[in-house]
């Protein structure tokens, strides 16, 4: 007799995991380098081409990598926001220049102002293949022992900043310093 | 902010101008074979509906040059797939790896055509024993 | 004024529901024949007030009236009037109207073709019907008008998405939404049986026409979807198990499924649980499928509409309906348990085999579908589950019951003994394995042992269908509707999968540069690219190249791909160029300007394609042949369908 009940009870089961699932964000996706070491990376500078940044020059610090590009609305965006984090000096901030036309993101930076210690021209892609990068605008927050331990996906907020990233920061800063 | 994101992907997924690259990318036809097989199993990630093959993406692009590069120099198949993985996670992956939380999609398959098969012998073993009609309904016959 | 007139008739279709479902099943209940007449007035004229909204709708896109707010999001005056009409379903509103258009012509239907069903039968489905009209307006006015103005209006509209102005917009959704509305009505039937506790073979006899009539209609929407896309997006490709084409293909199957627990339950009075939980999943998918793609719960380029508040109204629909027949079925189902058997083989053995194999799919595709939301749910990241899951979850099932088909169809009931048959299926067995395994051999090369298992099956199909037909015009017996309709749709069947198996397995593609001038080879097809030139649209511009397909020196055909632009949404599209022939189509897709004339092209070459869609159209041609057999014309003479005859003889 019992065995009239299954369909109903699975249904139930069914619904439940609908509701559970309604709201939730699709469009971030989960990074699966949190917690892995930053991806090593050597690429031209937009400033000048002809010299070259590399990720060692960061080693030992905490410092947070942004993607962006000239093309990208959310990158213009968010850019007042990160000239206010750069002004408050906490982590250096390097830029990662991604898929863009190197005359147009010199010409960015020098009119809307520099927010990035460095910013490097990644032109086909590839580092932004190995750090896993599908949208622009990306972060990145490395801590000072290269491991990557927060990744926030869209233009970067003031809010957004204190309630994820300056945690983190106090959490790694203080281990190491 | 979503929506904008949402908005600005789909503007440049919803245009079907297919990936397509100005030549085949090898040419002995094994490896193309290869690059073609590996390329329909990687999701594009920000035409979400399509595989790197079919999605004119400029990531789509690019990760079919990455496929390109990682065949040429000599990795396998499974090599490759992980490459992917270890960057963007399971995601990108259209045939789910096989882990304890998708053991019951991969087991389902067999699972079910083997219990459903079972309870139809069941069944059909005790009707076999039943008379011909049930008189409270003899059902309209015919062919 | 016509807006807001459509707005007004909107609210009294939805205040008409509300009559046609008291009086409809309290009529039932309470044995009122004016009460349940009443129900059928109400019907008649929600649709009337239907009909009324949705051509207002439809006027407001005709004159271009853009202080709508849906036809500014949806329409341009640059837009040819054709796909102005259909644009009115091209977006989530109006796709809401189009159901409850639909839905009060279906029940319309029920209306006027129950003649010879009993009074409170009737009036308990068009009471059923009246509720779920009722659930899809009150959503619909709640939270998706159509009429909504805009304040200040647009100068002009934002253009029906490119994707979406062709003639396939016109037919596809209309077909696909008569086939998910449709199955309301056997879930109707079945409510209300189980209200009135009474399922008999007779109820069979009833409700059979009516899903085959919804099936028939899923199957065209959703052959005319995958052709579509097919060329309009000029990909080669002709399924991509994408969530909302799995929305469209589980109520597909599990219609299939239910026509055939029917003939079971009609024939014999058996399976009526079966038939009982097919018909309620039948609806239920279908109304999962409008929740899949409007609540943002799934990715899918398909998808509506992206809004929780939304997903959360239908699936609070879905729970009362659904789960309100499913409790009826808790209570009602042992009811109905027949006391009669079957030999082990049996026409009814292959039956519940076939329910089992096509309930088996029709889940394993819904775990497909919603897994990623169930790990992501339950916080265990997000995968992605696709064509290679699929593919391989949907033949498990289907092969064997590919090879049960045959056998099946010449099956006796209660005892199967294939005396006349044996030896013809046998023959025709090995003459399907014979040129299963030569002819696409010899004509495309070996390819796998699957191939050719799969052909066999096909093949298999194809001839056996045929026995039945043959003999009885041989004999001179006469071929009554619902057995030639079996066997054409049966056919149908082994079309397809020569199709799919053909294209799957022997399709060549390749991505190449030409300039005019230049030349490239594709399966022994030689693809000339002549010359380009520019093309204007009424609201496009397009770079058009011409290339002529040789093979042997003789020309074979001549395709205008096209790469257009249009001017307000300012996507480029791609129209293929598409050589049709019965055995192989030949398809070129312009992808980008490389300089100096040369432009990256695709071309491929797919065999057999032509078979898929002609193979489900046959089998929907077959659906609509057997629900004219005259047995559903015929008055029963057993069961009275006046209410005083009622009263004395149901229990």
């Amino acid at each position: 007799m019992w065995r009239y009940l299954i369909p109903i009870g699975l249904f139930g089961a069914l619904l439940a995991f609908f509701y559970l699932g309604l709201g939730r964000d699709q469009q971030t996706l989960p990074s699966p380098l949190i917690g892995k070491p930053a991806p090593a990376f050597e690429l031209p500078r937009v400033d000048d081409p002809s010299r070259t940044v590399s990720s060692q020059e960061f080693a030992g610090r905490p410092y947070l990598l942004n993607v962006w590009g000239t093309w990208c609305p959310g990158c213009r965006q968010e850019h007042d926001v990160l000239l206010d984090i750069a002004r408050r000096t906490v982590v250096p901030i390097i830029g990662l220049d991604w898929k863009d036309d190197l005359e147009l993101a010199q010409r960015w930076l020098r009119e809307l102002g520099d927010p990035y210690a460095v910013t490097a021209f990644d032109s086909e892609g590839r580092v932004a293949i190995d750090w896993g990068v599908y949208g622009a605008p990306e972060t990145f927050l490395v801590d000072a022992a290269g491991r990557i331990v927060h990744k926030h996906v869209g233009p970067l907020t003031i809010d957004i900043w204190e309630e994820e990233f300056m945690p983190k920061i106090a959490a790694t800063g203080s281990a190491n310093e | 902010m979503r929506l904008l994101l949402a908005a600005l992907f789909l503007a440049v997924c919803m245009h079907d101008a297919h990936a397509i690259d100005a030549a085949p990318a090898f040419d002995d036809p094994a490896l193309q074979a290869r690059y073609e097989r590996l390329t329909h199993e990687l999701r594009c990630l920000q035409c979400r509906s399509e595989t790197i093959a079919d999605s004119n993406a400029s990531l789509a692009a690019d990760l079919r040059r990455q496929t390109r590069e990682l065949i040429a120099a000599g990795k396998s198949d499974a090599e490759i797939l992980q490459f992917m993985q270890d960057r963007y996670g399971d995601y990108v992956l259209y045939s789910p790896p096989l882990a304890p939380r998708t053991w019951l999609l991969w087991a389902a398959p067999i699972a079910l055509l083997a219990g459903g098969m079972a309870a139809a012998v069941v069944v059909i073993a005790r009707k076999s024993r039943l008379p011909d009609t049930d008189p409270n309904d003899p059902g309209l016959g015919g062919s | 004024m016509s807006a807001e007139l459509g707005h007004f008739a909107l609210i009294l279709a939805f205040c008409l529901t509300l009559p046609q479902a008291f009086f409809g099943l309290a009529g039932a209940a309470w044995r009122r024949p004016q009460w349940m007449a009443l129900s059928r007035r109400a019907a008649a004229g929600h649709f009337v007030f239907m009909a009324v909204a949705f051509a207002c709708l439809s006027y407001v896109f005709y004159v271009n009236d853009f202080s709508v707010l849906y036809v500014a999001h949806n329409s341009n005056s640059e837009l040819p009037t054709f796909y102005r009409f259909a644009a009115v379903w091209g977006a989530h509103e109006g796709s809401l109207m189009l159901w409850l258009l639909l839905q009060s012509l279906w029940t319309l239907a029920v209306v006027a073709f129950s003649r010879s069903l009993p009074v409170t039968l009737t009036a308990r489905v068009l009471g059923v019907l009246a509720l779920l009209s009722a659930g899809f307006a009150l959503f619909t006015l709640m939270t998706s008008n159509p009429f909504e103005r805009l304040w200040p209006a647009a100068m002009e509209g934002r253009d029906l998405n490119p994707l979406l102005q062709d003639p396939g917009l016109v037919v596809h959704p209309p077909m696909q939404y008569t086939g998910y509305v449709g199955m309301s009505v056997p879930f109707a039937f079945a409510v209300a049986a189980m209200l009135e506790g009474k399922l008999d073979s007779l109820w069979a006899r009833w409700v059979r026409p009516w899903a085959t009539a919804a099936w028939v209609f899923l199957t065209i929407g959703i052959t005319l979807g995958s052709w579509w896309a097919y060329y309009e997006l000029g990909w080669g490709g002709w399924w991509f198990w994408d969530p909302v084409e799995n929305a469209s293909f589980m109520p597909w199957l599990i219609g299939a499924a239910l026509i055939h627990s029917l003939a079971a339950t009609e024939k014999r009075g058996l399976f009526k649980s079966w038939t009982l939980l097919l018909a309620i999943s039948g609806f239920s998918l279908s109304v999962l499928g409008t929740f899949l793609v409007r609540s943002g719960i799934i990715e899918s380029v398909h998808a509506f509409a992206n809004d929780p508040e939304r997903g959360m109204f239908i699936l609070i629909f879905l729970g009362c309906c659904s789960g309100a027949a499913l409790a009826l079925y808790a209570w009602r189902a042992p009811l109905f348990r027949s006391s009669a058997g079957f030999a082990p083989v049996s026409r009814e053995s292959f039956l519940l085999l076939n329910n089992v194999l096509l309930v088996a799919a029709t889940l394993l595709i819904l775990l497909g579908t919603l897994y990623p939301m169930f790990l992501d749910a339950l916080n265990l990241g997000r995968i992605s589950v696709g064509p290679p899951y699929f593919t391989l979850a949907f033949m498990i099932p289907m092969l064997p019951l590919a090879f049960l088909l045959a056998p099946g169809m010449h099956a006796s009931w209660k005892r199967a003994s294939f005396e006349r048959h044996k030896k013809l299926l046998a023959i025709l067995l090995a003459l399907a394995a014979l040129l299963a395994l030569l002819v696409p051999t010899l004509v495309y090369g070996w390819r796998s042992v699957l191939t050719v298992v799969g052909l066999t099956a096909a093949l298999w199909i194809v001839l056996s269908s045929l026995i039945e037909p043959i003999e009885r015009l041989r004999k001179g017996h006469s071929l009554s509707a619902g057995v030639l309709g079996m066997c054409v749709a049966h056919l149908g069947v082994g079309l397809f999968i020569v199709g799919a198996v053909t294209v799957e397995s022997w399709s060549q593609e390749k991505d190449i540069s030409l300039s005019p001038g230049e030349s490239a080879e594709v399966a022994g097809f030689r693809f000339d690219m002549v010359g380009l030139r520019n093309v204007s649209g009424p609201n496009y511009e397009a770079v058009e190249s011409e290339i002529a397909i040789s093979r042997d020196g003789e020309q074979v055909a001549v395709v205008r791909p096209q790469k257009r632009t249009y001017r307000v949404q300012t996507m480029p599209m791609t129209e293929a160029g598409i050589d049709n022939d019965w055995n192989r189509h030949l398809l070129v897709s312009m992808g980008e300007p490389l300089g100096d004339g040369a432009w990256s092209l695709r071309l491929q070459y797919k065999p057999m394609v032509r078979f898929i869609w002609l193979g489900a159209f046959v089998m929907a041609f077959g659906g609509v042949i057997a629900i004219f057999d005259r047995r559903y014309r015929q008055r029963v003479r057993s069961e009275a369908t006046s209410p005083a005859a009622a009263d004395a003889s149901t229990a």
